[in-house]
């Protein structure tokens, strides 16, 4: 096991390597999906204030009337 | 056909529907690839194990061209046809070829210390890739300047196919000019120059990181319809 590790004395070059490639594809992956679910939510929660708005709006109208 | 496709709402559905066979067949490939790389390969009998880099340094390298090609189609089809998916796709695929980009440069320079004896030349192949890097950069920095992306989708588009002279230089330019780099050894006429205990772990790599792009892709794609229609939901809020 360590002398897989050690890589043939390569460890210090190949497992970064693995490393960043890991890091950096993950942490894409995670704020992609994380911006990804912030902007949706918020545009249910517009469409739902503008659904309310409508239905304020036209219940005044109605009262109006 | 391409009509069927151009709508958003449309192109979203078909893209919602693969997105989870993609998600599953790049995590099964990425783990097969892995396995191949790190556990089954051998290692090589002139560079030792430092050929296990190969695994990543090399479909990154694809994948930061690859990606580079798409935005540019994308940003032409964008200029040309309005179309605002287009210039979507084009946005959303920058971050995605920066990060490959930044992978391969990182990967190539740990594995030129070890081979070369140096962490960077400023050869033709290593400087074009940099070039490529800031390219990417400046494509996310010119986009982000515009509240209104919309607005910033012409001179974006521009700077991408400007940039896109960048990618024959890099794939030729280890045959037209002297340097560290090898020469291409899997895409060339005479076939691979590799052995298939090697190439098959490359190709498992390369098509788990196109998967991934296309993933990645579809999920800030979604970002970016959704950041149009907010905008639009709000200036409905403020003139309504």
């Amino acid at each position: 096991m360590t002398e897989y590790l050690a890589m043939g004395g390569y460890a210090a070059f190949i497992w970064p390597t693995y490393a960043v490639a890991a890091v950096l594809l993950t942490g894409l992956l995670v704020l992609s999906l994380r911006t990804m679910r912030q902007r949706e939510s918020l545009v249910d929660s517009l469409r739902r204030d503008r659904g309310q708005r409508r239905a304020a709006s036209t219940q005044i109208l109605e009262a109006e009337t | 056909m391409m009509h069927r496709f151009a709508n958003p709402t449309r192109f979203m559905r078909v893209a919602n529907a693969v997105l989870p066979w993609c998600a599953a067949v790049t995590a099964v490939l990425l783990l097969a690839g892995l396995y191949l790389a790190l556990l089954r390969s051998p290692a090589d009998y002139q560079q030792g194990e430092t050929v296990r880099i190969m695994y990543v340094h090399v479909p990154a390298a694809w994948m930061s061209m690859f990606v580079y090609a798409n935005m540019a189609v994308a940003s032409a089809v964008g200029l040309i046809w309005k179309h605002p998916l287009a210039d979507m796709i084009a946005r959303a695929s920058a971050p995605i070829g920066a990060c490959f980009t930044f992978i391969t440069l990182v990967s190539g320079s740990l594995w030129g210390q070890p081979m070369w004896g140096t962490w960077w030349v400023w050869d033709a192949r290593l400087t074009s890739v940099l070039i490529l890097f800031f390219l990417y950069l400046g494509y996310i920095a010119l986009v982000n300047a515009f509240d209104d992306p919309a607005r910033g989708a012409k001179p974006a588009a521009i700077l991408a196919l400007v940039g896109a002279v960048n990618l024959p230089i890099i794939k030729f330019s280890v045959d037209w000019w002297n340097t560290l780099h090898q020469p291409a050894s899997v895409v060339r006429m005479e076939g691979p120059a590799i052995h298939p205990s090697m190439l098959w772990p490359l190709l498992l790599m390369a098509v788990a990181f196109t998967l991934f792009y296309v993933v990645v892709g579809i999920v800030r794609l979604r970002s970016e319809i959704a950041a149009a229609r907010i905008r639009n939901l709000q200036l409905g809020m403020t003139h309504g």
